[in-house]
């Protein structure tokens, strides 16, 4: 099992943590301007890298606080972690 | 039960030509078995199947094998029947044992939610002309004995839906039977061969860039699981494929103790026992995108925490091995089969935890696609504009665990 360092609690198992997929992607600002493509895509769609990868994780059974982290998809070694922000 | 003998060498190890009709991109049980159905049902022989390492070293190897039809939609139902009736008959037409065993699927139910969603799918499947039926505890105990039925248990069996002509299947030869009929029908099957980029003129892909050369083509039949998003993203389609490491493992060797495949959605785990005698089990995912064909050792655990309290009897039993590939998952749990924005770029993929099942099926209505150039019936479902127009085929009921 690997460690994950939460910004706020410090290294903690990674069971304690739940998965929250592809990071950053911001609500339509516009959403009643969008088509079924454009929300198709926002809904539906994500990258799938086969590398570094920039994710939302939560800190579930610790502080319950969400993350940023950025990851390798193919090793799952974690390069960083910081506090989810609204400028990520 | 013995194995049989196999000849040194199934199929040819050719130097790619610098042009095919079509290109398949990954030779796993997909990629082959589409070759095969190009040269049986429409004489297309000038074909590659290019695979990156060696052929079926991908999911096709790594799966628990097992194959059943009764999934909920009429849309998946039609495919994964297509696909068991093709089983039925798959030794004979490749005449090559594939020691393909209708042992039947439990399905068990634990919660009230479970019994009505099973009795709902069985009916469904019963429309459908798909074998099924509604078991209580007792009848379950009848056809496996070693499950615990008991109400001593947290999530006690409620009862199972019942599929007898479910099965497994060995895996490896049955890659290596459809691959051996392709190379005789004078497909090429090119193995150390990775596709690493495309070369586009307009709407077409005129050539792929493999690490063997460029290599022109007439159409490409994208067939590389895990990996078809990495392959599109080098043409910017985008696809709603999310790749996940999928886990499963063995125990050592028994004596035939488990006459049929069980599986639980709820307290998740399913468990066969293969021909030699281990016991094969898995489950769902492990959550996080992945491509390092390994998982974590916790999913494993709760795997195992799960099979022992449906089968006391296993508690002794050694883990052997474990091991993970890389499934590519939709949000509907359905494949992606069809048309891409390239004319002549076709896409087999999103099967995720459940595609050996489909291998003889998809072949088929995949080589027909790509033969006609419009999606076959089956596959028609399936295409990927279905995120758009919202006529999702919701299939995470039947699939979740249930592979
Ligand atoms: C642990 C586990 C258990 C499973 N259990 C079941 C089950 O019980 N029942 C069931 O129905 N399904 C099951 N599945 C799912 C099933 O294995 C897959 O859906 C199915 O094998 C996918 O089709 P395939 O055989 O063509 O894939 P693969 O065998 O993965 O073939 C894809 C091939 O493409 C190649 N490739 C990728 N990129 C490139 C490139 N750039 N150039 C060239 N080649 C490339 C890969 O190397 C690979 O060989 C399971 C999967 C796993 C991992
Ligand atoms: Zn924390």
């Amino acid at each position: 099992m690997q460690l994950i360092t939460c910004p706020w609690c410090g290294p903690r198992e990674e069971t304690e943590f739940r998965y929250g997929g592809q990071a950053d992607l911001a609500y339509p600002a516009d959403p009643s301007a969008l088509d079924d493509e454009q929300w198709a895509r926002f809904v539906f769609f994500r990258d799938n890298p086969e590398g570094a990868f920039a994710e939302r994780w939560c800190h579930d059974a610790g502080c319950r606080r969400w993350l940023r982290a950025v990851r390798d998809t193919r090793t799952y070694v974690f390069a960083e972690t910081r506090p989810y922000g609204r400028t990520a | 039960m013995s194995t049989p003998e196999h000849p040194d060498f199934l199929w040819r190890t050719p130097e790619p030509k610098r042009h095919y009709d079509v290109v398949i991109v990954g030779g796993g049980g997909h990629g082959l078995a589409t070759a095969h159905y190009l040269a049986r049902n429409h004489g297309i022989t000038n074909v590659a199947v290019l695979e990156r390492g060696w052929l079926a070293g991908g999911n096709m190897a790594r799966n628990t094998t097992l194959i059943r039809s009764n999934y909920l939609w009429d849309e998946s139902a039609a495919i994964y029947e297509h696909s068991l009736k093709l089983w039925e008959g798959l030794e004979e037409d490749l005449d090559y044992p594939i020691l393909f065993s209708q042992r039947g699927v439990l399905n068990l139910a634990h919660t009230e939610q479970d019994v009505r969603d099973s009795v709902r799918r069985v009916e469904a499947n019963r429309l459908n002309g798909i074998d099924a039926e509604w078991l209580g505890p007792d009848e379950v105990a009848k056809i496996c004995p070693i499950v615990n039925v008991s109400d001593g248990i947290r999530y006690p069996v409620q009862g199972a839906t019942y599929q007898p002509r479910a099965g497994i299947a060995k895996h490896d030869y049955v890659a290596w039977g459809f691959a051996r009929r392709a190379d005789e029908a004078g497909i090429d099957i090119i193995q150390n061969c990775e596709v690493t980029d495309f070369v586009v003129d307009g709407d077409r892909v005129t050539s792929v860039r493999t690490s063997r050369g460029d290599i022109a083509c007439g159409t490409v039949a994208l067939c590389a699981a895990g990996h078809t998003s990495v392959l599109l993203d080098r043409l910017g389609v985008r696809t709603p494929l999310q790749s996940h490491p999928l886990q499963a493992l063995v125990s050592e060797l028994l004596e035939p103790v488990h006459p049929t495949i069980v599986m639980s959605n709820a307290v998740h785990v399913y468990v066969s026992q293969a021909h030699k005698g281990e016991l094969v089990m898995g489950a769902g995912v492990d959550g996080y995108n992945g491509y390092g064909r390994r998982g974590a050792f916790h999913v494993i655990e709760r795997q195992m925490a799960a099979a022992v309290e449906l089968f006391p009897v296993f508690a002794r039993a050694h883990l052997l091995r474990s091991w993970a590939g890389i499934v590519d998952v939709t949000p509907d749990a359905s494949p992606v089969v069809g048309h891409t924005p390239y004319e002549n770029v076709l896409v087999n993929a999103g099967w995720g935890t459940g595609g050996f099942k489909a291998t003889p099926g998809i072949g088929w209505a995949f080589a027909d696609t790509v033969a006609h150039g419009r999606p076959h019936p089956l596959v028609a479902p399936f295409a990927l504009d279905r995120f758009v127009t919202g006529a999702l085929v919701d299939e995470h009921g039947a699939a979740g665990v249930a592979h």
